[in-house]
């Protein structure tokens, strides 16, 4: 009896001196929303792709320049006249619940984004007819016609790769998703937190230093960062622009930004429904007037504490497709009222549909002032924003304060908001010329970066005296996190990847 | 918003006294009733008087003075688009006043008569018109009024008529409650012995009676309307920019609390004032009214 | 007894069929398609239909509200379309969260309350009875969603004793959970203090001036031995079964207390499905709701009359 007493003895005081030793690592994150569907088929939201970022990994990846780099696929070339995609697999892969990561798993995958129903990635991949299955570690997919931004969607939630058996099971694949990634799935709770462990097989594993992520969607931004302040989390995303001084002022936490691939402008109904008949949405003049009024520095200071990025493009300044001849213009209040009293309306009523956003209500009663001084009397008309996305469709509106979270390939960006077959419930201004059409088209089949600057310069020239959208400015991804953190690196399409991450 | 309810039988006093001189004679006594009173007719007067009173406009905007603290030209601050907020208080009353008042009187409007010819007329009529009511109470208040809002849109006038049809099915029943309780009472039984016509009863004789306490929780229920706007602009709902209301002062202030403190204080103080008062006041004139007591 | 409760059993059926009607209209009468909300960022037109079709949103009003009561009846209760889990299964995640967020909501209000009321009732007319009185108001005349902000800042940012936000399950760790739920219980608790007192006060006050209470007095008992005594057993009962009607007041404040706390209840599931158009939850929360309310109800009533014999005939 005493000798079991004393072996327990000393395994508690073998477990109290090793248990810190052994204790698990957990990097807590706070995210400004709850995730959607964990289903890479399915997912709808900016969100969730901040998760899969950890938990499914894709073909290939994209290098802070926006540059492709390797990931679950080590080499590519284009054949068959840009028509088909050879992908050379990464040797050694192992999905999260053992099954082998090869060729087969691949033409799964793509296949399961085409044709699920309710994919929402069919659209961003529709080129693609087929996989052919080359060898068990190189596909090709096969298009049917010449597709630029392909690789960008293969970067995302299109490229990701999910265990073809696990998919298959029958139960709701989103309520437990098996993917390759380095961390597996362990618990959801929704609205409440998102529990991730470290994938012991997986090929990056040198790069993963945390045994477990927790996710804590906390939609307030205040107490998403009263957490961090008191210790609650570790790492937080979209901090607030007004915020960002008490966390450089903290010497506890550090701060990290860059400029995103989104932007926030003024969509312009002009053709969709009787609300477009009205001097802004005919007479480009006017269009012009109402940019010429807008202060877009000043906007961002009152704002954004000069923080976020003005623009005047779906691009922003630094991106490889920013179009640099066209600057943004300075605000020059006596050229709008030249312009305004050339087309005959000296005092526009307009009214300006806004989703009920703290950040966004702000920026429009800046320029609601602004205009104000050229003679625009805008009225805020504050919507819902699930409202003002149907309203929008609709074509009941005039003008919507209204963004977009932003694509890696500037396809993304703007084909879908400017085409004339694009979908109406993305072209919601109902813009259509013939000439941007045929420049999105070659844009989206040219070769080369240089082809397809020129051609989005062209679309530029145009859009930038039409004025379907009045770019205003683009937001910046702001973190604040522990000053113990280190190895964080943020990227353009916002997302946070752990591999390097670990906590001094 | 809660399911309390007065329960009150009004009768003629020993004294001869009309129970209104008994009422006026005991709220007068109670202090803390009569400073209610009179904050909330000082919050009234800063509201009706706001274009005399108010230092600046309301929606000036000046981008150099952003969340500039307290000074002598802003004697409150200025605000995250360089607005006085001293003046966006005053001018803030008639929005926080209104969605009081008028949300409460749109519940007044439609409670009341259906309480008083529900309870009166009885039978199947009664029967179902309760089964709505008691379905209506039966979902809780604030997420009653946010379905409403939000299927009506995000506004102040669509807040108030959100707030009002919420608190609508308090006056019913309450309102219910005290016709059936005095229905049967002697006096009226000889009113309609005599041939009175219902209608003129409803109104001559039982209605009177029962404005006590339909007064008391109009009251009650007028500062919980107002902290009511505050918290669905606090979702988004109610008072949009630019137009001043302290609860979306409050709602924006929210997130300077830190930088900028006196952008929550002021209009955080004033709710509390006018609530609190509105508070005091009601349990006050309850107190006053009720003839057990006294 | 059994009669009146069959009678009141029998009633539930009217009410919450309105109440069911009630909220299907106001959901579905929301401005916005909910396949294009739900559709997410990329719209695609695929998914709308998908997912019109998918949900019956094409079918006209009747029809839809005949589907879901159809369901209802069988126990399905339809399921999240913004995260494809049965509603159900989220009433019974998040149930208990609320409730154990009400619950302590409750005893807070109890605590500040019921002492408050007995103090201002016994002092009627004081300066205790008014400083009394403020104490228990104040909860009532602050928002409690910057109440709420106040305290984040003081107790967790400033003098980090309590977690800022979130919810720790008491499984997990019961220490944790009363942490992360002292600041919420209390800002609701606050609010419904007030009811508290109220009531307690106006019972009390009914009770001292009582025929038994005035012979206490005169056979010479301490006043502190009346009030305790008689007063104080009396006056509680009205108080403990207003608990079961203050349900939708502690619900209603729920709703708010659990956004800015990010407490994963009942609260902030109905907001959230509210303005993500995800309307089958907010449906069967609130059918749900609504039956606890009208049980509850029908507890206290019964409570009531049991304790209340002269009721009974």
């Amino acid at each position: 009896m005493t000798r079991r007493k004393v072996i327990a003895g000393l395994c508690l005081l073998f477990a109290l001196v090793a248990g810190p030793a052994l204790a698990e690592t957990t990097l807590r994150i706070g995210l400004a929303e709850d995730p959607d569907l964990l289903d890479p088929t399915l997912a709808r939201t900016y969100v969730g792709r901040i998760v899969f970022a950890s938990m499914c990994d894709k073909l290939v990846d994209i290098s802070p320049e926006l540059d492709f780099v390797p990931q679950l696929a080590t080499e590519w070339h284009w054949t068959d006249d840009n028509k088909g995609l050879v992908m050379k697999l990464r040797q050694g892969v192992k999905f999260q619940d053992g099954e082998p990561f090869d060729a087969a798993a691949v033409k799964f995958n793509i296949e399961r984004h085409l044709s699920l129903p309710g994919s929402n990635r069919k659209a961003e991949i529709s080129a693609v007819t087929g996989v052919e299955i080359i060898d068990d570690q190189t596909v090709k997919l096969v298009l049917s016609t010449p597709f630029a931004p392909l690789l960008a969607a293969l970067s995302d939630r299109a490229g990701m790769m999910v265990a073809p058996n696990a998919a298959q099971a029958g139960a709701e694949f989103s309520a437990h998703p098996v993917c390759a990634g380095p961390y597996k799935f362990v618990q959801r709770v929704a609205q409440d937190r998102i529990i991730l462990e470290r994938f012991a097989d997986y090929w990056n594993k040198d790069a993963i230093h945390f045994d477990r992520i927790e996710f804590l969607p906390i939609p307030d931004s205040t107490v998403r960062l009263a957490n961090l302040q008191s210790g609650g989390l570790d790492l937080i995303e979209r901090l607030a622009a007004t915020d960002v001084a008490a966390v450089e002022g903290d010497k506890k936490l550090k701060q990290a930004q860059i400029t995103s691939l989104a932007y926030q402008g003024i969509t312009i109904n002009l053709a969709n429904g009787p609300k477009a008949q009205n001097p802004l949405g005919q007479d480009p003049r006017v269009r012009q007037a109402l940019e010429l009024s807008i202060d877009r520095g000043a906007l961002n200071k009152v704002v954004f504490n000069g923080l976020f990025e003005p623009g005047n493009q779906w691009e922003p300044p630094g991106n490889p497709y920013h179009i640099k001849d066209i600057p943004i213009a300075g605000r020059d209040v006596a050229k709008a009222k030249q312009l305004l009293a050339d087309a005959k309306a000296p005092h526009p009523t307009v009214t300006i549909m806004v989703p009920t956003n703290p950040e966004t209500l702000q920026a429009a009663q800046v320029i609601q002032a602004m205009a104000g001084e050229a003679g625009f009397d805008i009225k805020i008309e504050a919507t819902e924003f699930a409202s003002s996305l149907d309203l929008a469709v609709k074509g009941d509106y005039q003008a919507y304060l209204v963004g977009w979270s932003g694509r890696t390939d500037p396809d993304g960006n703007i084909y879908n908001f400017a085409a004339c077959k694009a979908p109406p419930a993305l072209n919601v201004t109902h813009y259509c010329n013939q000439q941007v059409d045929q420049e999105l088209n070659a844009a989206r089949t040219a070769a080369s970066q240089s082809d397809r600057v020129a051609h989005y310069a062209k679309v530029a020239e145009h859009l930038l005296n039409d004025r379907p959208i009045i770019y205003l400015w683009h937001p910046k991804w702001l973190y604040a996190m522990t000053a113990k953190l280190n190895g964080f690196t943020p990227y353009p399409d916002g997302l946070i990847r752990p591999q390097g991450l670990n906590m001094q | 918003m809660t399911s309390e309810t007065v329960e009150t039988v009004v009768v003629e006093d020993d004294a001869g006294e009309r129970p209104w001189q008994r009422a006026l004679r005991r709220l007068v006594k109670r202090r803390a009733a009569l400073i209610g009173l009179g904050v909330v007719i000082f919050f009234i007067i800063l509201a009706v008087a706001a274009p005399l009173v108010s230092p600046y406009d309301p929606l000036a905007t000046n981008w150099a003075l952003v969340r500039k603290p307290p000074s002598a030209a802003h004697l409150f601050g200025t605000d995250e688009l360089g607005r006085d907020v001293l003046a966006r208080i005053i001018w803030g009353s008639r929005a926080s006043l209104l969605a009081g008042l008028v949300s409460v009187s749109l519940a007044l409007a439609v409670g009341v008569p259906i309480g008083l010819v529900s309870g009166y007329v009885g039978g199947i009529l009664d029967g179902t018109v309760m089964r709505l009511i008691d379905a209506m109470l039966a979902i809780p208040f604030l997420i009653l009024a946010i379905a409403l809002a939000a299927f009506l849109g995000p506004s102040l006038s669509n807040a108030m008529i959100a707030i009002g049809i919420s608190q609508m099915p308090i006056f019913a029943r309450l309102t219910r409650g005290q016709v059936l309780s005095v229905k049967h009472e002697d006096y009226i039984e000889a009113a309609r012995a005599l041939g009175n016509p219902h209608r003129r009863i409803m109104m001559r004789h039982i209605f009177p009676n029962i404005v006590p306490p339909i007064m008391v929780q109009a009251t009650l229920a007028t500062a919980a309307a107002i902290i009511a706007e505050a918290s669905l602009s606090f979702l988004g709902l109610g008072q949009q920019p630019p137009d001043p209301s302290w609860g979306s002062m409050l709602n924006t202030a929210k997130n300077f609390v830190s930088q900028a403190p006196w952008m929550s204080e002021w209009p955080g103080l004033a709710i509390f004032a006018l609530v609190l008062s509105l508070n005091l006041f009601g349990d006050g004139l309850r107190d006053a009214l009720d003839p057990r007591r006294g | 007894m059994i009669a009146f409760l069959l009678r009141r059993l029998a009633l539930l059926v009217p009410t919450l069929f309105f109440v069911s009607v009630l909220i299907f209209g106001l959901q579905q009468l929301l401005p916005g398609d909910p396949a294009t909300a739900l559709a997410g960022e990329e719209r695609d037109p695929t998914v709308i239909a998908f997912l019109r079709q998918k949900y019956h949103l094409d079918q006209p009003l009747p029809v839809r509200y005949g589907l879901w009561i159809k369901g209802v009846l069988q126990g399905d209760f339809g399921e999240s379309i913004r995260i494809r889990r049965p509603v159900l299964d989220l009433v019974e995640e998040k149930l208990p969260v609320t409730g154990e967020l009400a619950l302590l909501a409750f005893v807070i209000a109890v605590a500040i309350g019921v002492p408050a009321g007995i103090l201002a009732a016994v002092k009627n007319n004081t300066a205790v009875d008014y400083g009394a009185t403020m104490a228990a108001l104040w909860g009532l005349s602050i928002p409690n969603f910057w109440l709420g902000i106040l305290l984040i800042l003081l107790f967790s940012v400033q003098l980090g004793w309590l977690p800022a936000s979130g919810f720790v399950p008491p499984a997990e760790s019961l220490k944790q959970n009363l942490l992360t739920l002292i600041m919420p219980a209390f800002v609701l608790g606050n609010a419904i203090a007030a009811i508290m007192m109220r009531h307690t006060r106006s019972a009390m006050l009914q009770v001292l001036g009582a025929d038994y209470v005035r012979t206490a007095r005169a056979k010479g008992l301490t006043e502190r031995r009346v009030v305790l005594r008689h007063a104080l057993r009396n006056a509680l009962v009205p108080v403990v079964t207003l608990g079961a009607l203050e349900f939708g007041a502690l619900l209603s404040g729920a709703v708010l207390t659990e956004q800015v706390f990010t407490i994963p209840g009942f609260g902030k599931l109905i907001v959230d499905a509210v303005f993500n158009r995800d309307y089958a939850v907010v449906q069967g929360v609130v059918l749900c709701t609504a039956l606890a309310y009208i049980l509850l109800n029908l507890l206290a009533d019964v409570a009531y009359v049991l304790i209340n014999p002269r009721l009974r005939a």
